[in-house]
């Protein structure tokens, strides 16, 4: 045999994983990954972008994601530049250094979503508060709803948007219990929330300074729980003398 | 022009993953008959079949149609693998089997020889030996690739074949 006949025996088929490999990179198919979280076992889907989506980890997890994106989903790992990330960002309710990938929503749905990543750890914004931060005051609902179909739960926290009465309301993974669980976990103490709305309390103001804040807000709650002042509204507030705080911005 | 290129013309997505199934397996031998390592052939092959669906991507229906897909593909590959350019880290990685094992071997237990002797060769010497012995090119077409004259391409190839020749003889 010459050698020019060896040398074209040098050729075979593609190694496992190949195929998978490039739809993997092109996005034609995403990557899923499981994660613990505070709430249970949580699926994270992911492409060259970012992260997805985030669900909980039910059978069904690849029916849904690809009749809602039209895209298989395999096993595999999330992009070495920030996999090390996503544990933290999954447990401190934040992207933080996680690429989120949200060209699926609309410019609205995203400007919102972006906003309710800044809510911090530990504390909570009604819907109203979102509407007015993306300067559409009178949208108040379609937060609502925008909330309700947030494609990564957990990492861009809509457990932190409450009701505009005060209310916990409802929670898109897996209902309300997993709601207050979660809020429960990072310090918000929910029965608290709830027995302030029930009083019809939703702002709560310093004498010592003038300002009132979101319950929730870390300025109002550096101040002893007895010496605050409570509101029903933000107009009953400043007819009361006081002005918003710049950290929470009150609504 | 080929079934592939109208196809690819008249929907990417669902037709790229054929020029994958057709091209993949001779891309990744080529480059790993060039390169000697499975690791950097699997990366390169890869890293080259995503930048060909991101720039089919942004071509009209003419050019998908009138491209030589083959050659164009070796192209990216070559460019990629001078350039260093890998954005491997911004992908999310399969988790099959990614090492040796997992590749199915034409010539079982010849292949380290072969990466072996292969690196042996300048490398201009071993692009053109390899396109024109393992992949099965024209003097053309491997011309066009590496953008030297046809006539420097056929004296690489013969100044490789016979530099592997006398490789092998040592080897007895």
């Amino acid at each position: 045999m010459t050698i020019e006949d060896r040398l074209a025996r040098l050729i075979g088929p593609a190694p496992d994983g190949l195929a998978e490999g490039v739809a993997l990179g092109t996005g034609l198919i995403e990557g899923y990954d499981l994660y613990p979280s505070a709430v249970g076992t949580v699926v994270v889907t992911f492409n060259p972008e970012g992260v997805s989506s985030l669900d909980l980890a039910e059978s069904d997890f690849a029916t849904r994601f690809t009749s809602r994106t039209g895209k298989g989903l395999i096993r595999a790992e999330a992009p070495s530049a920030w996999r090390r990330h996503l544990p933290a960002a999954i447990e401190a309710g934040t992207p933080g250094r996680v690429p989120i990938d949200l060209r699926r929503v609309t410019p609205f749905q995203e400007s919102v979503l972006r906003v309710t990543t800044q809510i911090p750890r530990g504390e909570v914004r009604p819907y109203g508060w979102l509407a007015k931060e993306v300067h559409r005051p009178g949208a108040t609902r379609a937060v609502g709803s925008v909330m309700a179909r947030n494609p990564i739960p957990l990492m861009i926290p809509c457990h932190r948007v409450v009701r505009s009465d005060g209310h916990m309301g409802n929670y898109s993974l897996g209902g309300p219990h997993l709601k207050l669980h979660l809020l429960e976990h990072e310090g918000a103490d929910p029965g608290r929330l709830e027995r302030l709305a029930e009083g019809q309390v939703r702002l709560q103001g310093d004498p010592a300074t003038g300002v009132f804040c979101h319950p929730t807000c870390h300025v109002i709650r550096s101040t002893s729980e007895s010496g605050r002042v409570d509101f029903r509204s933000t107009e009953v507030a400043e007819a009361s003398g006081y002005r918003p705080c710049h950290i929470c911005r009150p609504v | 022009m080929d079934d592939l290129n109208q196809s690819l013309a008249e929907d990417l997505d669902h037709a790229f993953p054929l020029m994958v199934e057709r091209m993949g397996g001779r891309l990744y031998w080529g480059l790993r008959r060039m390169s000697g390592s499975h690791q950097e052939a699997e990366d390169l092959t890869q890293e080259t079949l995503i930048r060909a669906y991101r720039a089919l991507g942004g071509y009209d229906t003419g050019r998908i149609t009138s491209l030589r897909l083959e050659p164009w593909v070796w192209t990216i590959a070559l460019n990629l693998g001078r350039n260093h350019l890998r954005d491997r880290a911004r992908r999310p990685t399969f988790v099959g089997l990614m090492d040796d094992a997992a590749v199915s071997d034409p010539d079982l237990g010849e292949t380290h020889a072969w990466d072996q002797r292969l690196t042996g060769l300048s490398r201009a010497q071993r692009t053109a030996v390899v396109l024109r012995h393992v992949v099965g090119m024209g003097i053309e077409e491997i011309s066009g690739i590496t953008g030297r004259p046809a006539g420097t391409v056929k004296a690489d190839i013969h100044r490789g074949l016979n530099r592997l020749r006398t490789i092998m003889e040592e080897e007895q």
